[in-house]
């Protein structure tokens, strides 16, 4: 709870002992057994726990398998092959670590997008939601450290272009690729640094988490309606309401994880990945891991010059700038209404985002050549379209439905309806002021 | 399979290649901006559909000059070792392991395989000792400070036929052939859209294997008149980058003899050695299945309880 002056006292003797010295259990208490979340939270909330879970699932992976692995250019990539094939269940970590990898990242996309579904990031969350962006960007450096780690083909090239953009920064651009590699190629000191890196960077995130959630607590919880809680028939005790559910959510996720680590272990990976980097031998086609694809096609797709800034300069800008529009979003968006189920034009937008990204996904694992160049072009441009434009505009033209008064009235009237959709939501649309 | 040449790839060029020109559409009033702004993304998936399709036309028109490899793709096969329930073929690994010593290892590698590790193919520690004994692995030194050779043992790897790769490269025409424990896993054409969605619910995870397959017995096929086949190199249609390979036709039909019977075919061959090969790339295959059926259903027990506790808890209360 936000208020901080807990009435809650341990049953235990032993617990007010340590809670008059320390106040941990009242922490504990307040944070994940009393803390009211709103009633009306659907499973597109339970991912916040599913991260947090994923987190702490490739921490303990990940060192273990640091226990095994030498960070070495001539003995990483046999040393992961030892893991793979001599240490005990070695297999079963580094395919949990490599895919777990891959399911974070789809875990933060859906949890980023119900965010933007749902106005999670208007006031009061601007802070909470940048937080958030500062997490995906830590993760976003410790993913792509990692996937060096194995020091495949894929591994050595993705690194070399990847540490390659920095070098279009005019003046500082060499000496920062100089100071990330150690060198001036990818070389043992880059997989050096990167293995010290991608140790640390976990528990950055970890760090981050933890402020996260603390203004998360600060704050509480949006909700579908996008209404903040008004009274306390709106919300439920954290436990059991959001454990149980969360519990179901996270056991959910797991399944679809486990089915792709004991069946399609290497499916989300790329073969060149299996052959030990050699730096005179460029692979056809280099592409990164499919989480970064959307940047990928993004920066591929500025292949022309504007005034001084060169294709190779405007495409690292266009990637960043993708990124940075997230930080931006709590302001670009201008609308009054939180939550897309009461903004027609927004939800048909958001849509049309997501299947952009995805679109944009597609084409970063295509060559950039020929009739993918443009495409990636025009939904680069609807891309930012969303973020500049849409986000702006339609706060100010579309006309809300009719919002409910409080999240107890919407609940109460979406029983009522039996379906999905709050009755009558549509019947006096509400001018927005 | 020679690795891969030809490379194009350079950050600059695929930065600075064709220049197209964007075209944004202008509308008045709010409708016509929304409409064609929602239109964009539309637009975008259908120049998609529009693009696949004329690139599919390009490659049939030119025959003789391909721009895309594979010519062919692989050949699904079916592997004992495919599926939820998949396990190896014991038999038929012992047999790709014969096509292996007999054939495959003159040139190339193996480097991550230990005899010791043989056992998955369902022979015995005597076996497995017989065998390493019949390597001569370079070792040392001894107290003497000598190098020696000495036969060898199940703990050893299985011996490289060149001492280094400059050696491998020099003895096959400047190309290393590249080392065969990972090699099911290291190759496979990419899939496509909408295959690769479709393979997460068949479990496609043999690219490796067919493509190794395809490749071995793809050697008879006669290039298209007026093909240019470079000196020194062999056609192959489901060759991954070009149009033809430095690796002559490795297999012949009657070149190793079985004795379980099974046809003695180049084809019988490929299969096998592939089938092996994806064993010595992912030897805990079958633990990984058997492991993941048990986890899988598992956690649906789990959560069906969970399930329903969450309906008991959540039961009094609108939501």
């Amino acid at each position: 709870m936000s208020e901080g002056h807990s009435t809650y006292t341990p049953k235990t003797g032993i617990g007010r002992w340590f809670d008059s010295r320390m106040p941990l259990p009242r922490l504990v208490y307040d944070s994940f057994i009393a803390y009211p979340v709103p009633r009306n939270l659907n499973y597109a909330w339970t991912f916040g726990g599913i991260l947090a879970l994923m987190l702490a699932a490739q921490i303990l992976t990940g060192i273990v398998l640091a226990m095994h692995y030498a960070a070495d250019s001539t003995l990483a990539f046999d040393s992961v092959e030892k893991i793979m094939r001599d240490v005990n269940s070695g297999w079963l970590l580094r395919y949990l670590h490599s895919n777990g990898a891959s399911f974070f990242f789809i875990a933060v996309y859906i949890h980023i997008f119900r965010g933007l579904y749902y106005g999670s990031y208007k006031a009061p969350r601007e802070l909470l939601w940048i937080l958030g962006c500062i997490i995906y960007l830590l993760m976003m450096a410790t993913g792509f450290m990692g996937y060096v780690l194995p020091w495949g083909q894929m591994s050595f090239w993705g690194a070399t272009v990847i540490t390659g953009f920095f070098t279009a920064i005019p003046l500082v651009g060499d000496w920062i690729q100089q100071l990330l590699l150690g060198g001036f190629a990818v070389d043992n000191p880059t997989l050096n640094r990167f293995f010290a890196l991608h140790y640390l960077l976990p528990f950055m995130i970890a760090g981050v988490v933890v402020l996260h959630i603390w203004a998360l607590h600060v704050v509480g919880q949006n909700n579908p309606t996008g209404i903040e809680v008004k009274s306390k028939t709106d919300t439920l005790a954290f436990t059991p309401y959001a454990t149980i559910k969360d519990g179901f959510g996270m056991i959910v996720f797991l399944l679809v994880f486990a089915y792709f680590v004991f069946y399609l272990p290497n499916y989300l990976g790329h073969p060149d990945n299996y052959t030990v980097a050699n730096p005179l031998k460029t692979p056809a086609h280099i592409v990164p891991e499919w989480y970064f694809l959307p940047f990928y096609a993004i920066l591929r797709a500025i292949t022309f010059n504007i005034g001084p800034i060169n294709s190779k300069l405007g495409g690292v800008l266009c990637l960043f700038g993708a990124i940075v529009m997230l930080f931006l979003v709590p302001w670009l968006d201008t609308s009054k209404v939180r939550s897309a189920v009461y903004r027609p034009w927004y939800k048909l937008f958001f849509w049309l985002f997501v299947a952009d990204s995805i679109l944009l996904g597609w084409l970063g694992s295509q060559p950039a050549e020929g009739s993918y160049v443009f495409m990636a072009q025009m939904a680069t441009l609807f891309y930012f379209a969303f973020f500049l434009v849409a986000l702006p505009v339609l706060g100010l033209i579309e006309k809300p439905r009719r919002l409910p008064n409080s999240i107890t009235e919407a609940v109460l009237e979406k029983n009522k309806g039996g379906g999905g959709h709050p009755a009558g939501a549509t019947a006096a649309p509400e001018t927005k002021g | 399979m020679i690795p891969k040449s030809g490379n194009r790839y350079s950050d600059k060029v695929m930065l600075e290649t064709v220049t197209a020109r964007q075209r944004i559409s202008r509308g008045f009033g709010m409708k016509k901006i929304l409409t064609s702004l929602a239109l964009l993304g539309l637009v975008a998936a259908g120049i998609g559909v529009a693009g696949t399709g004329a690139n599919a036309q390009e490659e049939a028109h030119n025959e003789a000059a391909p721009t895309h490899f594979p010519i062919h793709e692989p050949k699904e096969m079916d592997w004992s070792f495919a599926g939820p329930f998949g396990t190896y073929d014991k038999a038929q690994l012992q047999r790709g392991l014969k096509v292996y010593k007999e054939v495959c290892s003159a040139c190339h590698s193996m480097n991550l395989v230990a005899f010791r590790t043989l056992e998955g193919l369902g022979y015995s520690d005597a076996q497995i000792k017989t065998l390493a004994a019949e390597y001569t692995i370079h070792d040392g030194p001894n107290d003497a400070g000598d190098m020696f050779d000495r036969p060898g043992k199940p703990s050893d790897h299985f011996p490289a036929p060149f001492p280094n790769a400059e050696a491998a490269a020099a003895a096959n025409g400047g190309a290393a052939p590249p080392d065969m424990s990972l090699l099911a896993k290291a190759r496979g054409i990419e899939r496509g859209f909408p295959r690769f969605v479709f393979d997460i619910f068949t479990q496609y995870a043999q690219g490796g294997p067919d493509y190794i397959h395809s490749l071995l017995t793809g050697y008879d096929q006669q290039p298209p008149a007026g093909m240019v086949i470079p000196e020194g190199t062999h056609y192959n249609p489901y060759f991954l980058s070009g149009v033809s390979l430095k690796m002559p036709k490795p297999l012949s039909d009657g070149q190793v003899t079985y004795d379980d019977g099974a046809p003695q075919t180049v084809d019988q061959y490929s299969r096998d050695v592939s089938a092996f090969l994806m064993w010595a790339a992912e030897p805990h295959l079958e633990d990984r299945k058997k492991t993941g059926f048990r986890v899988l259903v598992f956690l649906l027990l789990f959560g069906a309880l969970v399930y329903l506790t969450k309906r008991k808890v959540w039961a009094g209360v609108a939501h």
